[in-house]
């Protein structure tokens, strides 16, 4: 009987040793960078394991890939063949406008910072394995020149944020995050507006946005959202998604809606990170004025 | 003389030998969570039913609680919550208590738990998987403003509950294995010496 008692009191006392330990971390968390050397360790532990674990998930995708048939592949590649044409088409009518914008920009002597960043390839290895986050991590960090507020593409849309950087590892918040809120505009009128991610909405892949002044500028289904010029984190001209609806909020003011992203959150693999943070460039640009 | 050496050489290697037992087990709980932690983020990514996972280290944390008593309930939870706070979490420590309790609180039923019955684990899990839920939701979300509960209930709490113990049909009884052949093992060594 002593000894069940005794048990029983020492598995209390250690509980409540656990239970301040993790109290005390939770308050350090606000002052502190948090993890430290448990992360660094952790970085160097878990993580080669989970980039094991992605690799052989990728060989086997791949290994059923080819039993695809070749009736299949045929009929892809016709298809593929008359977007190629269509694609050419295009690119060389855009190319004809692009020399024209070069030439005008010439004159306006904007400046070309935004036409394109230094991107790098990663592969995502890991995702959140709880319901309530959207974000995973990516096998490239701190070694490869990702920065905390690396903007992150896959494909041509946006992703979501670098919010941590390990040496050879990097979280990354999706944008469909209920915490993730990005500054965006609209890409024909170039008004503002706020993209919000939400649980609610993370199941079916899409955004909300809200705050999008209600003027005059009329707005549709299908209108391209872009992230803003005034964005703290986020480089400008990133595409995010089309609007799939829309509508004036009760105050009458503003207008808020739903986006359908470019990306489907559900299949990532490949992703490009760019190097440069807005922050960055923000310093350049003061740096130039400066010496100007 | 040379039985008393025998003996002794004996105890030293028993000692040793429970040293061992206690290693291996530890080691292959560690083995266990860091396995369920891998397949969470991986596998079951591509196996999520509308965006839902199960929650496998929950799975983990209670079983090993009722299964094995308080402190071990509590070791499991303390790992899992290390994990799940360093990856996927947002602040370190939140789910270390979040786990470690729940663990403890399932060691608190290993006295009404015999092998043979699946519906006091499946009851066990369950509850532990809603009370995460809620906790979660409570400390994550409520306290940023979200006060939509209902919505988060049907929408992620109890689809994640479901799955969950549907996991369980299957993860538990692999745990429960584990456990025996690790219990038979210890009591095969341990009766070696009385």
């Amino acid at each position: 009987m002593k000894t069940k008692n005794q048990s029983s009191f020492s598995s209390k006392y250690l509980l409540i040793a656990i239970v301040v330990v993790s109290v005390i971390l939770l308050g350090i968390e606000r002052f502190t960078d948090g993890g430290g050397p448990l992360r660094f360790v952790a970085g160097y532990t878990v993580i080669p394991m989970q980039k094991g674990i992605s690799y052989v998930g990728r060989f086997l995708s791949d290994l059923t890939d080819n039993f695809e048939t070749l009736e299949d592949m045929k009929k892809t590649n016709e298809k593929l063949q008359t977007k190629v044409d269509e694609l050419t088409i295009d690119n060389t009518r855009l190319r004809q406008e692009q020399y024209e914008l070069e030439r005008l920009r010439e004159l306006y002597k904007l400046d070309e910072n935004y036409s394109d960043y230094e991107k790098i390839g990663a592969r995502v290895i890991m995702n959140n394995g709880s319901n309530w986050y959207a974000d995973f991590t990516i096998d490239k960090g701190s070694k490869d020149g990702v920065q905390v507020n690396s903007n992150v593409l896959a494909g041509s849309g946006l992703v979501g944020i670098v919010t941590e950087v390990g040496p050879n590892y990097a979280r990354v918040r999706s944008i469909i995050d209920d915490a993730s809120n990005v500054s965006a505009m609209m890409l024909s009128t170039s008004d503002t507006c706020m993209v919000r991610g939400d649980l609610k909405l993370m199941a079916d892949g899409r955004l909300y946005f809200e705050k999008l002044a209600n003027n005059d500028n009329e707005i549709e289904a299908g209108e391209q959202v872009v992230t803003s010029h005034v964005s703290s984190r986020f480089l400008q001209g990133l595409f995010i998604g089309y609007v799939s609806d829309v509508k004036v909020d009760s105050n009458n003011l503003t207008r808020s809606g739903y986006i359908t992203p470019a990306v489907d959150f559900s299949k990532l693999q490949e992703v490009l990170v760019i190097t440069t943070t807005k922050q960055d460039m923000l310093a350049d640009d003061d740096e130039s004025a400066e010496g100007e | 003389m040379m039985m008393r050496a025998l003996k002794e050489n004996n105890l030293c290697f028993g000692g040793m030998k429970g040293m061992d037992d206690f290693m291996k087990r530890k080691l292959i709980t560690f083995l266990i969570i860091l396995i369920c932690f891998l397949l969470e983020g991986s596998v079951f990514h591509r196996l999520s039913f509308a965006g839902i996972k199960p929650n496998l280290l929950i799975i983990v944390t209670s079983s090993f609680g009722f299964m094995r008593g308080k402190k071990e309930g509590m070791f499991v939870g303390v790992v899992s919550g290390i994990m799940v706070d360093l990856f996927w979490g947002s602040t370190l420590g939140f789910n270390i208590l979040l786990y470690t309790v729940i663990g403890y609180m399932n060691g608190a039923f290993q006295r009404m738990f015999y092998d043979d019955d699946i519906k006091l684990p499946i009851v066990l899990i369950g509850s532990s998987e809603f009370i995460y839920g809620l906790i979660t939701y409570g400390c994550v979300y409520m306290l940023r403003g979200d006060f939509a509960f209902f919505t988060y209930l049907v929408n992620i709490i109890l689809p994640e509950l479901v799955y969950t113990i549907l996991a369980t049909l299957l993860l538990y009884q692999i745990i429960l294995l584990i456990n025996k052949k690790l219990e038979e093992e210890e009591q095969r060594s341990a009766s070696k010496f009385v």
